[in-house]
């Protein structure tokens, strides 16, 4: 844990698609540095809440702010600090696995860009196809070029829907420096491995039809429980 | 941490547009589709109509409604490659702004639309029209179809931001820019029809303005419209 100022804070968050309710009155803290893992059987709420907080989706009600920004009204202001990795690789597929970070860190006005782009390919072991249309690339490979997207620009905030997710053990590897614990971000993750998510978690939360049925700390928190949410 | 400082309207816009143009390039499906649908519905109206030749108000309005039509599949494109993969949201997700995404896409749109423009006006003289208009009138036929493609982007673009967010998006763009192409449509066939006649004529300039005039008021619209079409 880097430190305990608020990073991320939800109160009474609500987002609802037509009459239903994705999110119910969510409300939690998390410090900056710390990890908050987000559990929950599929159409909970996960992928929503990460939506919400990375400005993609508004609140319906209640509030959200991310470094001290409301999520409602100054999106805007913490776009540059937020690194999104959700269910798509938001990459084109015609374009090779360069040319689409260097787009992306034209959008994020990226300092360094040619170098920050070429050490990330090697970090993840893209470098040598680096110059081939993404279209071609198995689906592992597009979550390596997905992670290198989403922390291009170094963000200060990670929000990542399943990360490891296509990955095998070495791509696992590859991107720990990228996307683990040990890189002193402040993230909230996705995850569907109780054992993997509770170990690098601070903070865990439970969803169950988008409403908060689990929320501790980690170190209070048993695999048994996270179980529970899934029956 | 953050190594980053948010691009300028310029530098996104130039991002975008660049992305845009390599992916026509890379794969052609935009204007190839454009094109032949122009070259097709020529030689359809050729037989259609009975006649080798047209001129006059029937040239104008084939010409017109030909290029309407094929602008539809350009702007029914607009997103699609955004829409896979996710794309819109990678926009999305960047602090540049919103106004960038508006600009790239019309200005790519009415590139696509020049091209095909011309295109079509050089097969259409060659396959349908009966009077060969002099250098002046081809210059007045370029000048309207710039001022109408400008206006067809401008509309298909907005029109394109509406239907990226709905689920029925491929009705939308038909349902939504055909109405309001309409003025502009009879604006940019009324100008054409004395350049399309024998004998030739010159260019009604109130046409004109009503052209420029659509085109300032879209532009206006569409960029006070657009951030909130794209946003949740």
């Amino acid at each position: 844990m880097a430190s305990t100022e608020p990073a991320v804070v939800c109160s009474g968050l609500v987002r609802r698609y037509g009459e239903r309710r994705a999110l119910d009155g969510i409300d939690l803290t998390l410090g900056e540095g710390q990890t908050l893992v987000v559990f929950g059987p599929n159409g909970a709420g996960k992928t929503t809440l990460l939506r919400v907080l990375s400005t993609l989706l508004r609140p319906s009600e209640g509030d959200a702010s991310l470094l001290g920004s409301d999520l409602r009204k100054e999106g805007w202001k913490v776009r540059s600090k937020i690194g999104f990795l959700g269910h798509q690789s938001l990459c084109y597929g015609d374009l090779t696995a360069r040319e689409n970070l260097r787009y992306h860190a034209k959008l994020h006005g990226t300092n360094d860009a040619a170098a920050r782009i070429e050490a990330l390919l090697e970090q993840t072991g893209l470098s040598g196809r680096g110059d081939e249309r993404v279209f071609g690339y198995s689906r592992g490979m597009l979550q390596r070029l997905a992670i290198c997207r989403a922390v291009l620009h170094e963000p200060q905030v990670l929000l990542l829907d399943e990360p490891r997710s296509n990955l095998d053990p070495a791509a696992i590897e590859q991107v720990e420096p990228l996307i683990g614990a040990a890189v002193g971000r402040t993230r909230v993750i996705a995850s569907h491995d109780p054992a993997g998510g509770l170990a690098e978690a601070d903070l865990v939360l439970g969803l169950r039809n988008g409403a908060a049925t689990l929320l501790a700390p980690a170190a209070e928190v048993t695999t048994e429980q996270i179980g529970e949410l899934y029956r | 941490m953050s190594a980053a400082r948010p691009p300028s309207a310029l530098s996104a816009t130039r991002a975008v547009l660049y992305k845009e143009l390599t992916l026509e390039r890379r794969a052609p499906q935009t204007l190839t589709a454009m094109a032949l649908f122009c070259a097709s519905a020529f030689v359809i109206f050729h037989f259609a109509l009975g006649r080798d030749e047209v001129e006059g108000a029937l040239a104008a309005g084939v010409l017109w409604v030909t290029l309407a039509l094929a602008a539809l599949l350009g702007i029914g494109r607009s997103f699609v490659a955004d829409r896979e993969e996710g794309g819109l949201d990678g926009f999305l997700l960047a602090p540049a702004p919103r106004t960038a995404l508006l600009v790239a896409k019309a200005t790519t749109l009415l590139i696509f639309l020049l091209i095909v423009g011309f295109f079509a006006a050089v097969i259409f003289s060659v396959l349908l029209l009966g009077p060969t208009p002099n250098a002046s009138q081809w210059a007045s036929l370029a000048l309207l179809i710039v001022l109408a493609d400008l206006g067809i982007a401008l509309v298909g673009t907005l029109i394109a931001g509406i239907a990226i967010q709905t689920r029925a998006r491929d009705l939308i763009t038909s349902i939504l820019a055909l109405p309001l192409l309409i003025p502009l449509l009879i604006a940019v066939t009324k100008a054409s029809e004395p350049l399309l006649t024998v004998g030739g004529g010159t260019l009604a300039w109130r046409w004109l303005a009503l052209l420029g005039l659509y085109d300032l008021i879209f532009g206006l619209l569409a960029y006070a419209l657009f951030d909130y079409l794209v946003e949740d």
